[in-house]
Formats: C-alpha cells, structure tokens, sequence
C-alpha cells in the first residue's frame, strides 16, 4: 500500500501554548481535520484531509492556528515538478480524470500585470473625483449606428433594450447548485442594492429571488436546466451560455447526490439524477442556429430584454465574436481562460483557451473593423482582480466586466480549491445545510457591497487621473495603456504602445 | 383621608409599597412593623450564622428605601384590630389610623409546640426573625450541643448556619424522614446522608415528650442532653387579625388573583396569605418568598388602582446544604391520584417528574438542579406537554424541546 | 433598551460566544491567560438539540422572575439590565429555579453569574456578539 502514500500538501500548525481546547476548529472543519483527544486534552490534527480552507484559522479565537505548505519534499526538477509528480501517483492510483475547481493556478502570463494606466501632466488636467461629477455609469445592448431622423425631422428614440449599470462591473454567472442558497442571495441582494446584476448560472432561479429579477440575468445553458416562460421573463436579460472559460469545450456534470430538494425544484429536474450539461447545445451548430435561439429568446420576451451570448476565450474568438455579434446578440461576453469553475478536469482548465487580455483587444479591433461593434457591447470575465483591472479591460474595449472569483472572495471564499468536494466550509460552494448557513446573506451582501463601492472608488480614481470623466470615454481608449515586458507580437495583438513610447 | 396602610414589614410588603408606587407616586402609604428592623432577607438568617452575608448585606431595601418611597414606617408597633367599616387600623400604642386601602402583610409565625417542661428549658428559640438568629449567636459556643425540634427546611436550614458555631446538632422530628413536606423516603435519604456526612445526627420518627431542664425525653426512650434548644416544627400564618375583622380565612387569609380578601379595600400577601395554587388549582398557603414578593406586588397594584393578577404562584423551593441542592415545585399526583412520575436516580442525584392530565405539575430534583428553572416554567405557565417534546425534556433540560416558534419568540424578542 | 437577541437561523454551534463571554467576564487581557487548561463559566450557553443550535443568554425580561424571587435582594435591574451583585449572592439558587430560560448558573465558587450585557466589565459591550462570526447573536433595539 506504501506505494500509493501522498505526502499531505499542508500542514496544521498549533501553538499548544495558546490552544484553549475551545474544539471550535473541530466543529467548523467540515474535513474532519482536528479532534479532541480527551485521553490527553489535547487537539489532534489528520492534515492528509486539510485542504488550506483557513476556516479554522479564521475562528480560532487564540490564533493558536495556522496552516503552512508542507515541507517534506519529493525530489523535483524543472521538467517534474512536485505537483505534476503527485498528479502522475494520483491517477495511477485512482485511473481517473483529475478533477479540480477555481481559477488555472499555474503561472502563465496574466497580461493585467504588463499593461499600465496613463495620468494626466500639465496638459488635460486630471479630475478630483472628490469635487467633480463622475460618471460610471454603463449602458450595455445594441446601440444605433448613427443618429436618425423620422418624417416630421424628430430624432428616433426607440434603443434597443440596454441594462444599465451603476459601474461597469457584475457578478457572473454561479449556478445555484454549483454554489448555495445563501451565496447566491448575497449576491442577488448586493447587485440589487449596487445598481448592476447577477447572473443566475445554468441552474434556474430559486423561487425566493424573483424579487431580485430587475437586477439579475438568466442563463440559458445547454442542459437548460430551470428554463420556463417565468424564468425568462423574470430576469432583465437572458444570456445564452455556449462555453465557459475554465473548460471551454467541454458541459457541466453536477452529479445526481447535490440534485437535492431546492435544488432539484429549481432545475427543473427529478431528486437524484445527475444534471449533466451536454459539451454543445444540442440545437447549435453554426451562428444560424445561434441566431435561432437568439431571436426564440427575444420572442419569448417579447424584444424587451437584451440577449446575451457567452462564450470561452478560445483561438479564433475574434472571428466568433463576429459571428454572434451578427446573430443579432446584444452582448457577447467572453471568459478567459483563468476564470473560475466550480468544477472542471484539470487538465482542461490548465490548458485549453487563451486569455482574456488578447481575446478581448482582438474581438474588439475585429468588430470595429467590421464597422460593427456598436451592434453589442462587450462584457469580459475570467480572473478580473481589482478596479484597475476592470480600468485596463475597459480601455482595451471593454463595456464591462464579470467577476466572480472576486465575488467568491468577498463571500469569505480562501481560493482552497476543494468546490468539487461540495464540503465548503465558509458555505459557499456546498449544499449541506449545516455548511450553507455558514454564510448569512446579511454579511454576504454587505460584503459584496463594500468591495464594490471601493472599486468604484478606485475606478473614478483611475479615471480622474487620466482626465476623463466618464466610463464611455474610456472606452477602447488604448492610447491609455502601456505595456512593459511584452514582446512586439503580444504588443500588436492587444493594440497598445511599450512603456516608453 | 387618603392613605394606604400596610400591616408587616416583610418582604410582601415591600412588593405592596413598590406595587402602590408603580401605580401611584403620591398617595401616603404608613406601614405598620412589629419588628424593629427596616425590612431584611429573612431566609438570610441561617446564612448570617453560617458568615455567608452580614447584617448590612442583609438589608433587603437600601437605607433610603422608606423615604423614597414616600412611607412612613411605625417600628416596633402592632397592629391589634382592623376595623372594615371605619376602615380604620387600631395598633398597640393606643394610636388608629385610618386607611382608604389595607393590605395585610403579616407573615407567619414559628408555631410552638405544647410539650411539658418546655419552661424549665434554659435557653431555648423560634428561627424566624433576625431577633431570633441574633439570640441565637449570642447563645452558642463552640461547646454547645444544640437540639433543633423538627427537620423541615427551617430546621434543617438552622442546623446548617450553626454547625461550625457549634460542638454538636441533633435534629428530631416525628416524620420518618427529613424535609418530609416536600420530598418522598427515597430523596430524604440523600439528604439525610448527606447532612449526617457533616456531623448532624437524626432522630426521626421520635419526638419529645417532655423536658426536664437541658434534657429532653423523647418517646422513644431516648434522651439528648443539649444546652440550646430551636424549635423548628413550622409556621402558622399570622391570619388571626383578619378573622376578628371578620375576613374569610381558612388557613391563611383566602385571597382571590387580585389579593383582595372577602372585605372590601382590604388586600393580603405574603406567608399570610392563601392564594391560588397553579400546579393544582387549589388554594394554598405558599410561604416562600417568591410569592411574597409578587403578591405584594399584586395587592400594591390593585390597591393603587390598577389591574394586576397573581396567578402563577406554587409551592417551590431551592434550599442547599453544605453544597447539596435540593428543588422542588408544585404538585406532585401519585399514579393513584392518576399522575404519571418519571424517575432518575444516580449516586447523589434524583430527579423526579410529576404530571398529570397532560401538564407537569411538579418535580424533586436532588444534586443536579441546573436549569430547573425551565421546567418550572411548563408548570407555571401551564404549558400542554403534547406542545412540546416532552420526552426529550424528560431527561435533558434545554429549549430545545420547546417548538421553534417558542423558543424564535423567547429567543428572539423582548420577553 | 438593547438587548441581545439570537437568530438560530444563523447559530453555527462553533460556541465562540461561550468562550468571548467566559473571556470577557475573567478580567484578564489575555484569552489564553483567562482560559488555558480551565474550567469555563460563560453566561450564555449553545444548546444543541442535534440539529438546530442557539446560543441561550439572559433575555433580561421586563418582570424579572428571578429578581423578584431572590432571597438575597443580590439581583436588581439597573436601567433595564438585570445584573448581579456576587457580594450578596448566598448561592440558594432560587433564580436558577425560576428562570424560565436556563440563563443563570453558577460557577466552581456555587455563586451565581449571569449576563450583564458586558456592561459591566472591561469590555463595554456584548463579546458574544462581537465575537459571533456570522451574526448569530445581535445586540441592538427591539
Ligand atoms: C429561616 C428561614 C428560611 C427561609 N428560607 C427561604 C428560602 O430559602 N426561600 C424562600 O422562598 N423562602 C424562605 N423562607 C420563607 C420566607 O422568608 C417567607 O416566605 C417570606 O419572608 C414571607 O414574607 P412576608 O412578607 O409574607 O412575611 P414576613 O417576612 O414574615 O413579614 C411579616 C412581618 O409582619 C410583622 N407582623 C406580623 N403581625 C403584625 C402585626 N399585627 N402588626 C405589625 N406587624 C406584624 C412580622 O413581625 C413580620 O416582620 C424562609 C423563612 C425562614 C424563617
Ligand atoms: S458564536 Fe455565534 S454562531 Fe457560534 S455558537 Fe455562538 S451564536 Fe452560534
Ligand atoms: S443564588 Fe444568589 S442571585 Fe440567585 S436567588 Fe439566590 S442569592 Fe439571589
């Protein structure tokens, strides 16, 4: 059996000369990691089940706690590193796909870090937010190509349907099932109260957060799970989801034990089965079918709400771009490959698709080459971090951002990994009832709040420096950018000059 | 002329002065005090002897509590007549006074049992009053043999506050067993154990015939030689001054949930008292201090104007010894009467259920009393046992066996 | 008058607010100091009927029982806050009998302790609901 042992990947640090014997980390470690040994009065550790959720951590009153990466070390080497060496023992142990959950972890160039924001100097003075007006407010659908009059010389008013947002910033799509109750009213309650939107996942909508529809977006996904004229019509846009940045190419499997009460309601499906998510829709094979489901949806709802079509940032995404834009979608979103997932193979997620940064400057150079961007606006998730993230996306062509990693953070989420396991200990990505009430939505949602107020803060910062006054003109504004250690194609591809230049 | 006029000066009374006041703010209220003392804690007495409080501690008011109140206190003066058609209160110095509203707060008193040569006893006391424990103090030494007559909770509760006072405790009773008012052979004995692993000395089921000086003759043929005497066989209500006014009164004085007794603008509280008795509808003299204070309250409130009701008393006591608790409450209906009992029982632990017609009606606990205060509250608040899960609570007290909305209300709002 | 009132909704049964209290309540600066290899005596308790938990504290009722019962005048309410005065408790017990709650118990010293809100120590404020990690207990105006 020796030949099967994986060395723990963490270690469980206790400070015995502060440990109280509380056995708080002991009822909050849903992995079963500490007990109470009453022979001794001591707490005892099994670290081979910790997965560095720092739930523990967290709650230990005494700060007796911490969790270090174990130093016991496989003799590695540039080309088998520890981590692909223990994949190599837990396949040929286990003979199965490797499973894992949250962002790609593995350190390829994240462009974010390689582009800089420019700051007014003397000339085009820079903005105090603090005493000027600043607007961040974004209206995302179809716009017209250019300014139209009717027969008695009156403009023409009728836009096609837009959601408007606060800041250019929304929650993207978790289904419930994927993460919990609570974790999605944290989220419903902050978008309703910050002015932007949620979006529901490919899991239906729980009958509880129809209240929240003005401020939530649907999906329709391949399983179309939980999809039915209320669920339609409830939402303020629908989107069609046709990939997911984290394993383009590939459906969803949220196996048959998690379909449960609620959840199996919500889903529309019955107690037990698997809720497998076929890898294409089933009824879209080209941009025609595509434009079908498009305009299926917009009857459903009567042209009222924008339609969205999201898609995984893979090597011909401009020219797929184009073709949705040409769908008659009124906003394509696009996932880069280090988006989160609640669960995906790993070897997925570690390598198929490309990043956010080049996939968005080339959808947006090709859509405006096609005279054709003004058709949709552009929404871009996968792994954005901070308010200059969403600054630099904005200013690379961007309408708006989707983040959920960040969302998950502010939920109390420690990136451990484990959503797969669905024994998430702060609450989020689980469906156990005792782990779900973890997270009170009266802390989520003002947490989700307070982030995103200091990211608009940070957003009119950033803009104020650079002398504009509003989102809009931002936009596609790369003249705003720089890059630094990038090489001329990568320059090229995202459109922007060297620092320097 | 409007006044208020309280007879006793125990802790009824206080419930009546601060009952009247919640009501009332200017009305002059005069109480009546045989004693000499502002009002004290008087189950403190045992615990002053024992070194557990001191006579400042004792003080159940603070100092100002008379003149905040608006009271005048006559110390030391009784009360000989009441007079329901003059409305008028004749005390023994010679002086009347008239009320607009009575209440009677006269308490209990030690009753004496008529045992031959009880004269010739030399030093010999009730425990009732803090005359009484400070007599007491000034009786003993650590020599003393000290014969207490009756082991109910006075008597008992003596023997404790004594015991490191004194050279030697025997207590006897007529009863085959200790605190036989309230508990049954079987938890008596774990008390009894208990008090005799601390030196006390039981003759049970044996009284004494007669007293020749510091002997004591007890019926069985025994004979405890002793050199203070405390007689501890009970208390009677002090309801005599209500029966010559003509007021109902059977063994205390019969109020109804307003403590109005048969007389018009006349009220009782107290140990004087016979009230409703919730565990089992009946009425019943409940002479602890609980009922004392919330009567009182009661009577004040009325008295003043208002709209109260005192409908949950019961008999119920808390009483420990040298660290064993002993509670009890209520009613308790053997399985002939048709009650039901549910029983544990561990090494120095009891635990005793009594119900009946589907709502707890009383209970023994022995050792482990944490918590008890919940099933008081089933029995109190009369609380149908198919509401709750009984047999959860049975053995484990908590709220959980209360239903959700309960416990959500009581938890979660001001109760 | 605040009070401190608890939403079972969201009791994690963790029993944090069992050891902020006994801390709060030990007069130390230092939680290990106060409760390393000691008994505790928090003032509130987490029940735990197997499924749902709560954290059960004085509710600090408007008739207080156990004022109204103790033998000892040691319990007062004071601007609404029923608090203890330990100095004349004579450990009789006679609130434990009546609190329909369970709220009051007694420490190794058989006196008897109960919640003041932290009104009364060096913390100021409740520590159970500053110690809650997920809003279980609040303290605030009903
Ligand atoms: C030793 C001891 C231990 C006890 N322990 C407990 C216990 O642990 N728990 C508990 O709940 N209860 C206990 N009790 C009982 C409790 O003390 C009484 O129930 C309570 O004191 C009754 O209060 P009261 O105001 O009705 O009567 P009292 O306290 O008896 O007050 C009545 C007052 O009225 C005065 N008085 C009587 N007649 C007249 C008159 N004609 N004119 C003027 N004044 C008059 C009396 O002198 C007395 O001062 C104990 C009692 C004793 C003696
Ligand atoms: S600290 Fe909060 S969550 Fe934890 S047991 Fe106490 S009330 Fe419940
Ligand atoms: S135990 Fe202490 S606080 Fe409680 S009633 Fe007795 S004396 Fe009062």
């Amino acid at each position: 059996m020796r030949i099967e042992y994986v060395y723990p990947e963490f270690e469980v640090v206790r400070n015995e000369a502060r440990c109280i014997q509380c056995r708080v980390c002991e009822r909050q470690c849903a992995n079963e990691v500490h007990s109470f040994d009453p022979d001794t009065g001591l707490m005892l550790s099994d670290e081979s089940k910790c997965v560095n959720c720092q739930r523990c951590v967290a709650l230990c009153p005494t700060r007796a706690l911490k969790i270090v990466k174990s130093d016991c070390a496989l003799r590695e080497n540039a080309n088998w590193p520890q981590g692909l060496i223990k994949e190599i023992y837990k396949q040929a142990n286990s003979g199965g796909v490797l499973l894992s959950s949250m962002g790609n972890p593995n350190p390829l160039p994240v462009y974010w870090d390689k582009i800089l924001i420019n700051a007014s100097q003397v000339t085009n003075p820079s903005i105090d937010p603090l005493r000027e007006p600043m607007e961040t407010r974004v209206f995302l659908g179809k716009k017209p190509a250019k300014v139209e009059r009717d027969e008695g010389d009156g403009l023409k008013c009728t836009l096609a349907p837009q959601l408007t947002l606060a800041m250019p910033v929304m929650f993207s799509a978790m289904s419930y099932g994927s993460i919990s109750y609570n974790a999605h009213e944290s989220l419903a309650r902050a978008a309703d109260a910050l002015g932007i939107y949620y979006n529901t996942g490919e899991g239906g909508l729980h009958e509880d957060f129809y209240r929240y529809g003005q401020n939530t977006i649907v999906q329709v996904a391949s399983g179309r799970f939980g999809v039915h004229k209320d669920y339609l019509a409830a939402g303020a846009a629908i989107e069609i989801k046709m990939g997911q940045g984290a394993k383009p190419g590939i459906g969803g499997h949220l196996p048959g034990a998690k379909i449960v009460g609620d959840i199996s309601r919500t889903r529309m499906i019955s107690e037990g089965t698997d809720a497998i998510s076929p890898a294409p829709h089933h009824d879209i094979y080209s941009i025609e079918d595509l434009r079908q489901l498009v305009y299926s949806l917009k009857e459903a709802t009567e042209y009222k709400k924008p339609i969205i079509v999201k898609v995984a940032a893979v090597h011909n995404i401009a020219a797929i771009a184009g073709g949705i834009a040409r769908s008659g979608a009124d906003i394509i979103a696009i996932d880069g490959f280090r988006g989160g997932t609640g669960a995906a193979p790993t070897r997925i997620r570690d390598n198929v698709g490309i990043p956010i940064e080049p996939a968005l400057a080339a959808v947006d150079q090709r859509l405006r080459e096609e005279g054709i961007r003004n058709q949709t606006s552009l929404v871009v998730g996968g792994s954005i971090r901070s308010a200059a993230d969403v600054v630099k996306a904005i200013a690379l062509g961007a309408d708006a951002c989707y983040i959920a990693t960040a969302a998950l953070l502010a939920l109390g989420c420690h990136l451990c990994r484990s959503c797969h396991t669905g024994k998430c200990n702060w609450g989020i990505a689980t469906q156990r009832p005792d782990l779900v009430k973890r997270l009170n939505p009266d802390i989520g949602s003002e947490r989700l709040i307070r982030l995103m107020t200091a990211w608009k803060h940070e957003i009119m910062e950033l803009m104020g420096g650079m002398g504009i006054n509003s989102i809009e003109s931002l936009r596609g504004n790369r003249l705003m950018l720089r890059g630094v250690n990038l090489n001329e194609k990568e320059l090229e591809i995202l459109g922007i000059s060297h620092a320097g230049e | 002329m409007q006044r208020y006029v309280v007879i006793g000066n125990g802790v009824a009374a206080v419930g009546c002065i601060e009952g009247l006041r919640s009501v009332d703010g200017a009305t002059p209220i005069t109480v009546v005090s045989a004693e000499k003392h502002p009002v004290y804690c008087r189950p403190l007495i045992s615990y002053y002897l024992e070194g557990k409080t001191d006579r400042d501690k004792m003080q159940y008011r603070p100092g100002d509590f008379y003149q905040k109140m608006g009271c005048e206190v006559l110390y030391g003066v009784s009360a000989v007549r009441i007079d329901p058609l003059a409305k008028t209160v004749a005390l023994n110095n010679g002086d009347s006074l008239s009320y607009s509203a009575l209440c009677v707060a006269t308490g209990s008193s030690p009753f004496l049992p008529p045992i031959a040569g009880l004269d010739s006893v030399r030093q010999k006391c009730t425990f009732m009053t803090l005359d009484d424990a400070l007599a007491l103090e000034k009786a003993v030494n650590p020599a003393s043999q000290v014969l207490i007559v009756g082991a109910g909770l006075i008597g008992l509760k003596c023997a404790e506050g004594l015991l490191a006072r004194v050279g030697s405790i025997t207590v006897c009773d007529l009863a085959d067993r200790v605190l036989s008012s309230i508990l049954d052979n079987d938890c008596a004995a774990v008390v009894q154990k208990h008090l005799e692993d601390h030196r006390i000395r039981f003759m049970l089921s044996d009284s004494v015939e007669r007293f020749e000086g510091d002997k004591a003759y007890m019926k069985s043929g025994a004979t405890v030689d002793f050199d203070v005497l405390v007689a501890a066989v009970g208390v009677r209500a002090n309801a005599a001054l209500a029966k010559d006014a003509g007021i109902a009164v059977n063994r205390g004085i019969l109020v109804n949930n307003q403590m109005q007794t048969s007389v018009s603008d006349v009220y009782a509280a107290g140990d004087c008292a016979e009230g409703e008795d919730v565990s089992c509808g009946e009425k019943r003299v409940l002479a602890i201090m609980p009922n004392a204070y919330m009567q009182g309250r009661c009577a004040g409130i009325n008295m003043a104007g208002g709209s109260e009701a005192f409908n949950k008393g019961m008999p119920m006591n808390s009483i420990g010894f040298f660290g064993l608790h002993v509670m009890t409450a209520g009613t308790y209906y053997s399985p002939e009467a048709g009650g039901d009992v549910y029983e544990e029982t561990a090494a120095g632990m009891r635990k005793k259920l009594f119900s009946r017609g589907g709502f707890l009606t009383g209970f023994v606990f022995v050792g482990k009393t944490e918590r008890v205060g919940i099933y008081t509250s089933l029995i109190r608040e009369r609380i149908p046992l198919n509401t709750i899960n009984y047999e959860l609570l049975k053995k484990a007290v908590s709220l959980a066996p209360f239903s959700d909305d309960y416990r959500r209300e009581r938890l979660g709002g001001v109760v | 008058m605040k009070r401190i009132f608890v939403n079972e909704k969201w009791c994690l049964g963790c029993r944090l607010c069992e050891y902020y209290c006994a801390f709060a309540n030990s007069g130390e600066i230092n939680m290990v100091k106060a409760l390393k290899d000691k008994p505790i005596y928090p003032r509130l308790r987490v029940e735990d009927d197997g499924g749902v938990t709560y954290a059960v504290s004085c509710r600090h009722c408007t008739d207080p029982l156990c004022v109204r019962s103790c033998i000892a005048a040691a319990l007062s309410v004071d601007a609404g806050v029923v608090t203890i005065d330990r100095d004349r408790c004579v450990s009789c017990y006679t609130c434990i009998l009546v609190c329909p709650y369970g709220a009051l118990a007694h420490d190794d010293a058989g006196v008897v302790r109960k919640c003041e809100l932290c009104l009364n120590n060096a913390i100021g404020q409740p520590a159970c609901v500053a110690g809650c990690p997920n809003r279980a207990i609040v303290y605030e105006e009903r």
